[in-house]
């Protein structure tokens, strides 16, 4: 193991600088935040900058090849696809950017609880998450969408819900690893009270664990948020979304396929991106132990 | 079945050998820096130095495997004629493992636990063995009952799970064995195994390399496990060879400054002292500059020590030695000098206890509702010390002789079955850490074997520090801070370490800030559990003259548990004696460790090592690792090699004193020495 000489102060805004700079460091970490980064920043200034408005349309241009006029032609109603597509992200990185952070906190005060209290409450809850990850997401999301609407107030607090109850587990095993370990015996021993306990020595151990368990949630909850909007739950036309454009565009792919391609690479991007800036935080924080120094 | 070398050559030649790995800003760190080194055929050569010094990696090399990350930067390694780092993955499997075996630190690890012990050795030898098909069930039992295990036919029907720790390396010597290899490689293969299990593996290595004619290379920070399987020793530090030659060499007069500082922090049993610290750290991986590579903990560095790196050259008794000044190295001593005995200790109680006992077993569920008896054998029974002020009592056993569980049991974390633990003589402390007063909490500290894992990784020192401070003192501001300064000069540990977290701490530095957390709390009592096992010998002897120097200036008693008996020797005043959860001895240090002993202590100090060429260990009795106490009778009776007969399986030993304090139980009669008699 090799040991940093180096003088670190370790407060928490120099920690999180620090952090950010371990993963701009690496190759991968940094094409990824880079990414998520530019991603982020389109969706807020993306209206300004967009070359047309994405409800126009326009008869005469339905289903146009890539011109100078439209780089990435135009849909089946004649709209800039380019414009829809570079707009694509704003609706879903809105609610799952909202719905990640209620996920992870929900599902990861659960499952520390849980995971403290242990014995037969643990054993029946976790029973029942056993259960709820056996049915498949989608149909779950169906049942709640089709009763409550769609719409964001019921998107987010959906999404929210399911994509929390996998983080309990997680939560769970990453307690029941920390509580066993001697630096909680050793402030049992001192006699610390339950609350110091739990605030000083187990959540600062749990959080990487839930900070890398998050940034996982998030990729996988856009995929869903598509997923929804492709079966026509999600965003509501014309708002341009990608799961919603590829829906739209695939019965022309055979002639106009820049319609599916742009969406695609749209929400492959940032799901890559996403993805490569979890392992990166992985790493950056330690958790990842197959990236360990040769000596 | 011996394969006779092909040549007169070395069997493995390591040439200019350089290794390192790309630091993430780009530079080439040397892991090994110009190695070269040859073993011959039947000949078996050691490997120490602290850990990070290269051996091991060194020792893969040799099997042309470097770890993810490394590469090779200069040199080669020849197995036998072949250049290993330029075979391609198919032909080095065929050396490896057959021709070439390897024997890691922990077998229990390496062993399938899905494939019974048999298959295992057979999947060996149908890939490493010119034998036909048919006879390898009848070879594997051959390879079992070389290895001495008893009853081979039943051992190769168990899965690794079923065997104790020495029963699962002797496998995994079976199997490095079924491809008759010309060379062995031993990864540390008795760390981690009781004293007792360690001699008789070692003894079992050193037949096995005269029957078969094998050259070993065997990898260790044990000096007395050296001593005893090699005949030449090689010393390593920061990657490079500082010296080479005859064990006799090495061991009894080492001609570099780093291997006489390495002996002298070795605690021996013959010593009366504490071993002397080897203080500072080797440089990290690119960091030994221009200069020697010690230069910054030698004694006698000089000027041109600083800026020219010495080679490897022969000195006059024949070893080659990495030092400008091979004649002026004599002047290191081999030994400590403090002696730890010396002290005038208090008539005062500390710590008593009384009838202890404590048990695992809880009641199940089944239980409860049949309402049966569940009275199981306690796993600690019948304990009772007691402690004076100031006074240090060492606790040894093997595994499982529950030390440890007595330790947790006095810090609250393990309510006892029954029996008393008081302080002062009459201060009980009540079972569980929950119901005990802050005064009760503040007197007893425990400090845990390893400080990876009773350090919070997410907490600077300055927090960790500040915890009991905060508790039992109320501590705050700058009072807090100036404390926690305090501590830490009172651990030899500057105050820029404040705002570090454990994990740029060296080991030795992590537990010593261990050490300032328990001595925050100004205890009555410390209770240490194997707190120097996980630490290099030249960290172990700084912590314990720290643990010396903090009891002189505060009166604190210690409880030292520890598996390491020249360790116990040197620190305590007074030592107990575990076997199975009883007490089989107690009393002052010379005593316990003299003449008149428990056949058990007898055993332990049989096997104990010396880092001495022409030490014998005396082995009496077998390393079989028992689960649980015998239901009645002597705990000691089914491997006790002086049983008198059928009251040792009966009848409960009764104490007997000798000395004053001395006390053993054993019902033999012959146990006092013949001038005490």
């Amino acid at each position: 193991m090799a040991v940093t000489s180096t003088y670190r102060r370790a407060g928490p805004v120099q920690r999180f600088w620090s952090v950010i700079k371990d993963i701009c460091s690496r190759p991968s970490g940094a094409i990824g935040l880079a990414l998520v980064f530019s991603h982020v920043a389109l969706a807020l200034i993306g209206p300004f900058i967009v070359p047309y408005d994405y409800t126009t349309m326009n008869a005469a241009q339905m289903l146009s090849q890539p011109s100078a006029a439209h780089w990435l032609g135009t849909d089946h109603l004649g709209r800039d696809t380019l414009t829809r597509t570079l707009l694509g992200g704003r609706e879903a990185i809105l609610v799952t950017g909202i719905a990640t952070p209620l996920a992870v906190l929900w599902g990861g005060l659960v499952g520390v609880f849980f995971g403290l209290v242990g014995g037969r409450v643990d054993d029946v809850l976790m029973r029942i998450v056993d259960a709820f990850l056996s049915l498949p997401w989608i149909l779950k999301m169906l049942v709640l969408i089709v009763t409550f609407g769609t719409g964001i107030e019921v998107l987010i607090p959906t999404l929210a819900f399911f994509y929390g109850i996998p983080v309990i587990r997680i939560a769970r095993a990453a307690t029941h690893d920390v509580v066993a370990r001697d630096f909680v015996q050793a402030a049992r021993a001192r006699g610390h009270g339950r609350f110091t306990i739990i605030w000083q020595e187990l959540l600062p151990n749990v959080r990487d664990a839930l900070l890398v368990e998050g940034a996982m949630r998030w990729s996988w909850m856009l995929l869903a948020f598509s997923s929804l909007s492709f079966l026509g739950f999600g965003v509501s036309p014309p708002t341009p979304d990608w799961g919603l454009m590829i829906a739209d565009a695939r019965g022309f792919m055979s002639f106009s396929p820049w319609g599916v391609i742009a969406p695609m690479i749209g929400l492959s991007s940032l799901i890559i991106g996403i993805n490569l800036s979890a392992d990166a935080l992985a790493k950056a924080l330690g958790i990842d132990r197959a990236q360990k120094a040769p000596v | 079945m011996t394969t006779p070398p092909k040549s007169n050559g070395p069997i493995i030649a390591v040439d200019g050998l350089s290794v390192g790995f790309r630091s993430r800003a780009g530079a080439w760190l040397p892991v090994l820096r110009d190695i070269t080194l040859s073993v011959g055929a039947g000949e078996s050569i050691g490997l120490v130095g602290e850990s990070g010094s290269g051996k091991s990696t060194l020792a893969l090399a040799m099997m042309g495997y470097l770890k993810t990350g490394l590469h090779v930067l200069g040199g080669r390694v020849d197995f036998s004629g072949i250049d290993m780092f330029a075979q391609d993955r198919q032909s080095l499997e065929k050396v490896r493992g057959g021709r070439l075996a390897l024997i890691p630190q922990n077998s229990g690890q390496s062993l399938a636990p899905n494939l019974r012990v048999g298959a295992q050795i057979g999947e060996a030898l149908r890939l490493h063995s010119a034998l036909p098909e048919a006879r390898h069930a009848a070879r594997v039992l051959d390879l079992l009952t070389q290895v001495r295990l008893p009853d081979p036919a039943s051992i190769a029907r168990r899965y690794p799970h079923e065997l104790s720790g020495g029963q699962q390396q002797r496998v995994a010597i079976a199997m490095a064995l079924a491809g008759e290899p010309e060379a062995l490689l031993l990864d540390e293969p008795t760390t981690g195994l009781d004293v007792t299990t360690q001699a008789h593996i070692l003894e079992l290595l050193r037949d096995l390399a005269r029957e078969t004619g094998m050259a070993m290379v065997y990898v260790s920070h044990d000096l007395g496990a050296i001593a005893r399987v090699c005949d030449r020793v090689a010393v390593m530090y920061a990657g490079e060879v500082v010296l080479e030659g005859t064990a006799a060499q090495i061991l009894r007069d080492p001609s570099h400054p780093y291997a006489r500082g390495l002996l002298a922090s070795i605690p021996k049993l013959s010593d009366v002292c504490l071993p002397r610290a080897l203080d500072g750290r080797p440089p990290p991986p690119g960091g030994a500059g221009d200069g020697c590579a010690f230069v910054a903990r030698c004694a006698i560095a000089t000027e041109r020590c600083m800026v020219e790196r010495p080679d490897l050259s022969r000195i006059a008794d024949g070893a080659k030695t990495r030092c400008h000044l091979p004649q002026q190295v004599r002047s290191i001593p081999l030994s400590g000098e403090r002696n730890a005995q010396q002290r005038q200790l208090p008539a005062e109680l500390s710590l008593s206890l009384g009838d202890l006992a404590i048990s695992y077993a809880r009641a199940g569920l089944f239980e409860r509702l049949t309402g049966r008896d569940t009275a199981k054998v306690a796993t600690v029974d019948g304990i009772d010390i007691e402690l004076r002020q100031g006074e240090t009592l060492g606790l040894v056993g093997e595994s499982g002789s529950g030390k440890s569980t007595i330790l947790k049991s006095i810090a609250g974390l393990l309510p006892p079955l029954h029996g008393q633990i008081a302080l002062r003589g009459q201060d009980d402390l009540p079972p569980r850490v929950e119901d005990r007063s802050a005064k009760h909490l503040r007197d007893v500290q425990l400090i845990f074997q390893n400080p990876d894992e009773s350090l919070n990784p997410r907490q600077t020192i300055a927090q960790i520090l500040a915890q009991p401070l905060k508790l039992y003192f109320g501590l705050s501001g700058q009072a807090l801070i100036a404390r926690t300064t305090a501590l830490l000069a009172q651990v030899r540990l500057g105050a820029h370490y404040l705002e570090r977290l454990p994990s740029q701490l060296s080991g030795g530095e992590k537990q010593r800030v261990a050490v300032a957390r328990a001595f925050a709390a100004q205890p009555e009592l410390v209770l240490c559990d194997e707190i120097t096992s996980a630490l290099d010998v030249s960290v172990q002897a700084a912590v314990l003259e720290l643990l010396d120097d903090l009891r002189r200036d505060n009166g604190t008693s210690y409880i030292f548990v520890s598996h390491d008996l020249a360790v116990v020797k040197a620190l305590s005043d007074r030592v107990a004696v575990l076997y199975q959860g009883r007490l089989c001895e107690i009393g002052p240090t010379v005593d316990v460790y003299g003449p008149t002993a428990h056949p058990y202590t007898e055993v332990l100090l049989g096997a104990v090592l010396e880092p001495d060429p022409d030490f014998v260990p005396s082995l009496s009795a077998s390393d079989v690792v028992e689960q649980s106490p015998p239901a009645r009778g002597c705990p000691f009776q089914r491997r006790c090699p002086k049983r008198l007969g059928a009251i040792c399986d009966q009848t409960a030993p009764p104490p007997k004193t000798f000395a004053a304090g001395h006390t053993i139980w054993c019902h033999r009669d012959d146990l006092a020495a013949p001038q005490l008699s």
